[in-house]
């Protein structure tokens, strides 16, 4: 909990929502502050995140009661080796603003955790430097993770551009 | 163990100067498919991940959806998920270090790996009653007790595994040929491994002693005793070294473990010979249910391990969250009820809305599992952070400035595995 009481006091209305259910700490930041709340999380010695372990994305089109609410929500792990603790970030982006600034400069690994978000769900980040698809290839039409396309949709595989 | 994999790169002679690694080639839907059954159904994708260590898969899945549900699994159930989990590192460093030594010609250590790996596997058979996609965990628990005379067999094999690691430590550790090809190969700096969120034997090979078991520990990793191996040149020889050195503590874990099992709750309160399932059947239609739980039945050998008292010592006892054991199910109405509801569709384990992260250490690094619950009886989203997909997003970065033949040595020691990597 210490974690959270210094982001809410560093970043103020930055910090949407905390919640450490089942002992995870989360907080819901603003998109507007994502990078420097990502950045501050690396480099604050108390803090000391120095691993993304891992960055993906959730639809919540589809749960009830939030339907009408941001529909993705853009999930940061981060573990720091040094201080043995875990931290969930999280970012609420609609559907037609689904933009996200990028973490490449802070994390390499973030490079690929993002095209793949991009592959799954269409979710561009901004400032990307290869923002290909990951698992998928170019010609793919739509993001399979949507809960919105539909698990027997068939497309033509084509093979990769050479 | 690998999988399919493009690497584009361009080359001046036989140096690399730019690689660009392409994966995806087995993406099967795996995170999209869990969201479509019921939570258990998502137990044999999870298999699929890494084939080599599918049940490190299993427990971890399990784990994230018993978080969410809050409850806590049998002490004796913890022991067989840490013995499982161990028997199933050996298997996939012993593959991931056989394979790479025969891309580099020394086949005979293949075969010797290979052997060595069948008296584990035989281990995992007799218990789960399949090799590769055994579908062992459940959520709740494990789907069945350990068979008996299974410590004595466990015991067996690790000195015959033993034996084979000696020989190969011989061949290879040393070796003039294996040195060659990998010593100062493959090279990641420790900055740049963590950089890269590069977990399990190739941080570790780079000197930064994480490993889940000890930083975080679940089950009852914390009572047993081991080491975690390090290296500090983080190339692909100290990688061979770390993966070495983990398969003999994975023994001295199991080991402990078994040496400390509890027994559980024995079901003593039984009364008469078993009879067979039809006539256990034919008496509780006739409703003749009096005593009926408390006689013994004959079950089929497919169902060995998962009698009621085995059931009770290795599954939570909450009816939310396991199926009732077979003789209930056919022996009395409340345990039929209760199998419905947890089987028919729109019933099933419903956790509470919520959310939970759960990482466990598996062969190639942590593993975990984000699980994200609507309240229904369905997953609304499963994320699988799979460890072998950082090594592969750091490929290039081992690659660019050698030649092309250390690609193999540097492919093998990162242990690709392409049902995790492209899920």
């Amino acid at each position: 909990m210490a974690i959270l009481d210094e982001l809410r006091r560093r970043f103020g209305d930055a910090i949407v929502e905390t919640d450490d259910h089942r002992g995870d700490l989360t907080a819901v930041v603003a998109r507007a502050a994502l990078l420097s709340v990502l950045a501050h999380c690396r480099d604050e010695a108390a803090l000391a995140f120095d691993v993304l372990m891992d960055l993906t994305a959730v639809d919540y089109s589809k749960f009830p009661g939030r339907e009408d609410g941001p529909r993705f929500e853009v999930v940061y792990h981060l573990y720091s080796i040094a201080r043995n603790h875990r931290l969930r970030l999280k970012v609420r982006v609609d559907q037609d603003d689904a933009r996200v600034p990028t973490a490449v400069g802070l994390w390499p690994i973030a490079n690929w955790l993002e095209r793949e978000v991009w592959d799954m769900f269409g979710i561009r980040f901004e400032g990307h430097p290869d923002p290909r698809r990951l698992l998928l290839y170019e010609e793919f039409v739509g993001h399979p993770l949507r809960k919105d396309y539909p698990i027997n949709r068939r497309q033509p595989l084509v093979g990769p551009a050479s | 163990m690998h999988g399919i994999i493009r690497i584009a790169s361009e080359l001046d002679g036989e140096t690399i100067v730019k690689a660009d690694v392409e994966i995806g080639y087995l993406h099967r839907a795996f995170e999209k498919d869990c969201e479509q059954g019921g939570w258990n159904n998502a137990i044999p994708y999870t298999d699929r991940l890494n084939y080599v260590s599918p049940l490190i898969n299993n427990f971890g899945y399990a784990s994230a959806v018993e978080k969410l549900l809050g409850v806590d699994v049998t002490e004796r159930c913890k022991y067989i998920r840490v013995i499982m989990s161990e028997i199933s590192r050996i298997c996939d460093h012993l593959t991931c270090v056989g394979a790479s030594a025969m891309e580099l010609g020394a086949f005979t250590v293949f075969l010797y790996m290979i052997k060595a790996r069948e008296f584990l596997w035989e281990l995992v058979e007799d218990v789960t009653g399949a090799r590769l996609t055994i579908s062992y965990g459940r959520v709740g628990g494990v789907k069945a007790d350990l068979p008996d005379g299974f410590a004595e067999k466990t015991l067996h094999a690790f000195k015959q595994t033993r034996e084979v690691l000696d020989e190969v430590h011989r061949l290879l550790t040393g070796n003039r040929i294996f040195m060659d090809r990998m010593v100062g190969v493959g090279v990641l700096s420790r900055e740049e491994t963590i950089a890269y969120a590069i977990t399990g034997p190739l941080l570790r090979a780079a000197g930064v002693p994480y490993d889940v078991r000890r930083a975080q520990p679940y089950y009852v990793y914390d009572r047993l005793e081991f080491e975690i191996p390090t290296q500090k040149d983080g190339d692909n020889y100290s990688r061979y070294l770390v993966r070495m050195a983990e398969m003999e503590q994975s023994m001295r874990i199991a080991e402990q473990a078994l040496a400390s099992i509890p027994s559980g709750p024995i079901n003593v309160d039984f009364e008469g010979r078993p009879i067979d399932p039809a006539a256990y059947v034919d008496r509780g239609k006739q409703g003749k249910t009096e005593g009926l739980l408390l006689v013994p039945i004959t079950l089929s050998p497919n169902l060995q391990g998962q009698q009621r008292d085995a059931a009770r010592r290795v599954n939570v006892a909450d009816k939310r969250v396991v199926l009732p054991p077979k003789e209930n199910a056919y022996g009395s109405i409340e345990g039929l009820m209760n199998h419905f509801m947890l089987i028919m569709e729109g019933y099933g384990i419903r956790p509470p809305a919520g959310e939970a992260y759960f990482p466990v250490e598996g062969a190639n690094g942590e593993l975990g599992f984000y699980v994200v619950s609507d309240g229904s009886d369905r997953p609304y989203r499963v994320r699988c952070r799979p460890p072998c997909l950082p090594p592969l997003a750091a490929l290039h970065r081992m690659i660019v400035g050698e030649m092309v033949a250390d690609l193999i040595p540097t492919f093998g020691s990162v242990n690709m595995i392409g049902g995790e990597l492209d899920r």
